[in-house]
């Protein structure tokens, strides 16, 4: 007898809701890591453009910009870290948007799959990318002479800080990858909203050298904030003026944007 | 014999004047094969994602399997498997790994899944290229891939659109013989083509869309019974002179008569007979045809005659 088109049968497992979410989105997550892992190159270059920051701002701008306190390379990582990680979110656009263009979304849609699970397993593998770009920055950060005045704890709850921000905003740019029509306009359709963030904020230089309406900006804005943490937390200095109120950030910002994702995942047509 | 697809009086809107769909209405009798006709932006495409709870439409209702697509949505996900025109597989997965993981997502144990993939590999002579990533295959073994996939759990209804788009006649014979033999193990399928010589082939019954709408429907055989048995073409140097040859024809001629550029299509239902009144015809209006040809009408005539238009699209265009 020849085999037949149709597979033998196999029963669904029964899961919960709940379970049945978490597993959609835990496939999803690996489907896209194996994706990176194929194209390393990407990885690659998305590490090249913050080593050329770090690069620019420690050895060209750095000597020209007063830190008082604490020595300029110390001063820019906490800038350079979260600068990384945010624009590394514009990867969640784009990978969505090719999603969307390639007709993935449509087969993923078409399944009997949680609603929530391609979006939670985007912004999942782009918090595990996130992590390994951490590592490497850093580590060209100590080559450059940056060093943790602190403890390996204040540290770490610093890259955790920047993760979660990291993970908040990456729910907003899977929005955009979704409104956008592909994935050049995707990016396209970021950087005008990560440059204003990144550079009108105390990133780079301490903002007290700004025009006063721009560092009233630059001094409440939610990226400041985590910088300013992220500082205080490998550098010292008082931290709970900074990190609560941008654990309070990031909170409201994933709770905005998760929901915000999800609807427009349901209608996009 | 119970409905597979049943619609009625589907609408969608796209922003304020693309009406996509405007009343679309289609019954799919279980275990056969529907064709849904139609040029590029005839509304086939929306119809399937309207089917498949991809888009909520405006209006209407519809049930899959007998779960209604906007209620019950999930059921009616379990039930269908989809096989788009954009071939929509992972290009950076491997075969393997994109058959797994459509049947992890359709909650499938790991082992399962793993096994399906393995047959539907097997089935669709993809085996050996099930470890390498789906970027390097050619057009038509992605195409497999793509009905693999929606094959995995074995669905009762099938949506294929546009299955051929594309390939080349080899691979397109390919993906018919499995159709043929989808059907053949009890499948309903409904499928959209812009080929008519494909729902020709495939389809137990057709239904002709355009701008959104049902404009015929009915057996392949049926559609070509109202163009006559047979069609009779004439060719002319230019236009104008077929325009010429269409008026001398108009008040005399009792089948059909549709002009086409230089071509004039000439029903024909009385035999030979009528073949010579319509060079008699030609003779005293002092018109001389460049070819002529007899020829059994084609879908595309059915098209022509319904709606003043060519559905034949070439590959540039599409």
């Amino acid at each position: 007898m020849t085999a037949s088109v149709l597979p033998d049968g196999a029963s669904p497992l029964k899961r919960s809701k709940v379970h049945r979410a978490f597993s959609d989105a835990m496939v999803i997550t690996e489907r896209n890591l194996i994706g990176y892992l194929r194209i390393p190159e990407s990885l690659f270059f998305s590490s090249v453009q913050p080593i050329m920051f770090v690069l620019l701002f420690r050895y060209v701008f750095g000597g020209a910009i007063a830190t008082p306190g604490m020595n300029y390379v110390d001063y820019l990582m906490a800038g350079i870290f979260v600068q990384t990680v945010m624009f590394g979110s514009i990867n969640t656009s784009i990978g969505l948007a090719e999603d969307l263009q390639k007709g993935l979304i449509e087969r993923f849609r078409s399944l009997p799959m949680a609603r929530s699970a391609v979006l939670a397993g985007r912004t999942t593998s782009d918090l595990l990318r996130n992590i390994v770009v951490i590592v490497i920055i850093t580590l060209v950060g100590f080559a450059v002479g940056f060093r943790i005045h602190t403890n390996l704890l204040a540290f770490l709850g610093a890259v955790l800080l920047m993760l979660f921000f990291a993970y908040a905003i990456s729910w907003g740019f899977a929005y955009i990858g979704l409104a956008a029509p592909n994935s050049e306009v995707a990016q396209l359709m970021s950087f005008p909203i990560l440059f204003p963030l990144t550079f009108a904020s105390t990133a780079f230089v301490p903002a007290s050298t700004m025009p006063g309406w721009l560092r009233a900006f630059a001094e409440h804005q939610p990226v400041s904030l985590v910088i300013n943490s992220v500082r205080a937390l490998t550098e010292g200095g008082p931290t709970a003026r900074w990190v609560i109120p941008a654990l309070i950030w990031c909170t409201a910002l994933l709770l905005a944007f998760v929901p915000l994702a999800v609807w427009r995942y349901r209608r996009t047509s | 014999m119970s409905h597979a697809i049943e619609a009625e009086g589907l609408v969608k809107t796209f922003g304020t004047d693309v009406r996509a769909l405007d009343g679309v209405s289609l019954t799919v009798e279980s275990g056969t094969v529907l064709g849904l006709l139609g040029p590029n932006g005839a509304g086939k495409t929306t119809t399937v994602r309207v089917l498949t709870t991809t888009l909520i439409p405006d209006s209407g209702r519809a049930l899959v399997n007998g779960f209604d697509v906007v209620t019950q949505a999930d059921k009616v996900r379990s039930s269908i498997g989809l096989a788009g025109q954009y071939a929509a597989v992972d290009e950076n997965l491997t075969g393997r790994e994109n058959l797994r993981m459509v049947g992890q997502l359709l909650q499938l144990s790991r082992r399962d899944a793993s096994r399906i993939a393995d047959e539907l590999l097997e089935h669709f002579e993809l085996t050996e290229a099930a470890n390498r990533p789906s970027k390097t295959y050619s057009g038509g073994m992605r195409r497999r891939l793509d009905i693999a996939a929606a094959l995995v759990h074995r669905p009762p209804v099938l949506f294929l659109d546009e299955p051929t788009t594309g390939l080349d006649p080899k691979s397109r014979n390919a993906v018919w013989a499995v159709v043929e033999e989808l059907v053949a193990a009890g499948t309903t399928v409904l499928l959209t083509t812009q080929y008519l010589e494909e729902a020709d082939r495939l389809a137990d019954r057709i239904i002709v869309v355009d701008r959104g709408a049902v404009i015929a429907q009915g057996t392949s055989a049926e559609l070509k019974a109202d163009l006559g048995e047979t069609v009779l073409d004439l060719e002319f140097v230019d236009p104008d002179t077929a325009q010429r040859a269409a008026a001398s024809f108009r008040g005399t001629w009792t089948g059909g008569v549709v002009l086409d550029g230089s071509l004039l299509e000439l029903s024909v239902d009385a035999g030979p007979s009528e073949v010579m009144l319509a060079l008699r015809t030609l003779e005293s209006a002092g018109i001389v045809a460049t070819r002529m040809a007899l020829r059994e009408p084609s879908l595309d005539d059915v098209f022509l005659s319904l709606t003043g238009r060519r559905a034949e699209i070439t590959e540039e265009e599409s």
